[in-house]
């Protein structure tokens, strides 16, 4: 009797485990957002990034539909070229979408803003992105700033 | 002059001899098999010895300790307006380093003594020569089941102490500070990762677990004994393993998140 009782103990003990497990899996790190549902990647080639990383969101209109998944520099262009991944549902993004990279707040994080375009056919797996507005560089902007005060 | 040259060279020499004795300990009980070796049920009651009664001691401290760094992080980051960023904070500090240095030190001081103890009065009162002379070998009947208890609870408390903090971060920053808890969860689920910060705190955890039992069953063996023996071996176990813990501890995060 006594040892059942131990057994069972025990046992709640390591369920308790498992169930933290995952309550930190899908509720702490949200691993659910990740793995859920298909997605497309699209490419996009930026100047600057200011900042942008890895799972950073990829938003329209204020809305996530997707997170970046790499972020590698193209020697040619000597510019970054950002990989994001799309939820499918958003398939009907058309093929002169833009993307910027936008903080959130004033010195919160970079994510990527898109503004959908006019045309009838859609981006597509593996599609770039043409229009592609970088991050704006707060040093730089004030530095431009002050040199205008100066001049003018 | 020389005497006192001559006990540090004994000293010294003592030191590695009893890090040899532990290592040869640690290989030979590591492995389940033997004469009269523990079986199944003896590694469960272990664990419940081990880790079901050390979960009171660690859901309290845990809850205390979300509560406070909740109320900590709170008042410092709403100077800066970014009170958005606590559940982040609250999670990445519990996952990362609270969680399982927090509850190493709490195993350590609640189970590690109990098993110094506990083996040190079998030595004493010749229970483990008797195992001998039964031609059982005391450290597969012994020592193996609860070096593995050790192994196993750690890691499961300290997801435990990290999970209940992280609740009771979000007790005290959503229902009594008022925070908006669309803030605290949404930003945590952005930032944390599960394998990059959930499983090596697990893994922070399994180490720590490993060691702070080894420190422990290895005092018990090693231990004079007489009742100060055990005292003695007692306090040698909660403050070699507390600073085995945070000294690995350092080791490991500067090995994983790389930089130094």
């Amino acid at each position: 009797m006594r040892m059942r009782n131990v057994e069972f103990m025990v046992g709640g003990f390591m369920v308790m485990g498992i169930i933290a497990l995952v309550l930190m899996a899908f509720r702490v790190s949200g691993l659910s957002t990740d793995a859920v549902g298909d997605t497309y990647t699209i490419k996009a080639r930026f100047e600057n990034l200011g900042g942008l990383t890895d799972r950073a969101k990829v938003s329209l209109a204020g809305v996530t539909v997707g997170r970046v998944t790499n972020v590698t520099l193209d020697k040619e262009y000597y510019a970054a070229v950002v990989e994001m991944e799309i939820d499918s549902s958003m398939n009907v993004l058309p093929s002169d979408t833009s993307a910027a990279i936008l903080t959130a707040g004033l010195l919160g994080e970079k994510y990527i803003g898109l503004s959908v375009g006019a045309e009838m056919d859609y981006l597509k797996e593996g599609d770039w992105v043409q229009d592609t507005q970088s991050a704006i560089v707060l040093e730089e902007l004030i530095s431009r700033f002050l040199f205008n005060k100066a001049e003018g | 002059m020389i005497e006192s040259i001559r006990n540090l060279g004994r000293a010294g020499v003592d030191s590695v001899a009893s890090m040899g004795r532990a290592g040869n300990l640690f290989v030979q009980s590591i492995t389940w098999g033997g004469p009269g070796s523990a079986g199944f049920l003896d590694f469960i009651r272990q664990i419940h010895s081990v880790g079901v009664r050390s979960l009171s001691i660690i859901v309290v401290a845990g809850f205390f300790v979300g509560m406070v760094l909740a109320l900590q992080g709170y008042n410092i980051l709403i100077k800066f307006g970014s009170v958005s960023a606590l559940g982040t904070m609250v999670s990445l500090t519990l996952l990362r380093e609270l969680g399982p240095v927090m509850a190493a030190l709490l195993f350590a001081g609640r189970a590690g003594s109990a098993l110094t103890a506990e083996i040190g009065l079998m030595k004493a009162t010749e229970q483990l020569s008797a195992m001998e002379m039964m031609g059982v070998d005391p450290l597969k009947r012994v020592i193996t089941p609860r070096l593995w208890a050790g192994i196993i609870s750690l890691p499961i408390l300290a997801l435990l102490f990290s999970t209940v903090g992280i609740w009771g971060g979000a007790f005290v920053a959503v229902d009594m500070l008022g925070l908006y808890d669309g803030a605290y969860w949404s930003n945590m689920q952005n930032t944390v990762m599960f394998t990059e910060d959930v499983l090596k705190g697990l893994f922070k955890a399994l180490v720590f677990g490993l060691v702070v039992t080894w420190i422990a069953v290895y005092q018990g063996y090693d231990s004079e004994p007489t009742s100060e023996g055990i005292g003695k071996a007692t306090t040698k176990t909660v403050v070699i393993s507390s600073l085995a813990v945070l000294g690995l501890d350092f080791i490991l995060t500067a090995v994983m998140l790389g930089g130094v």
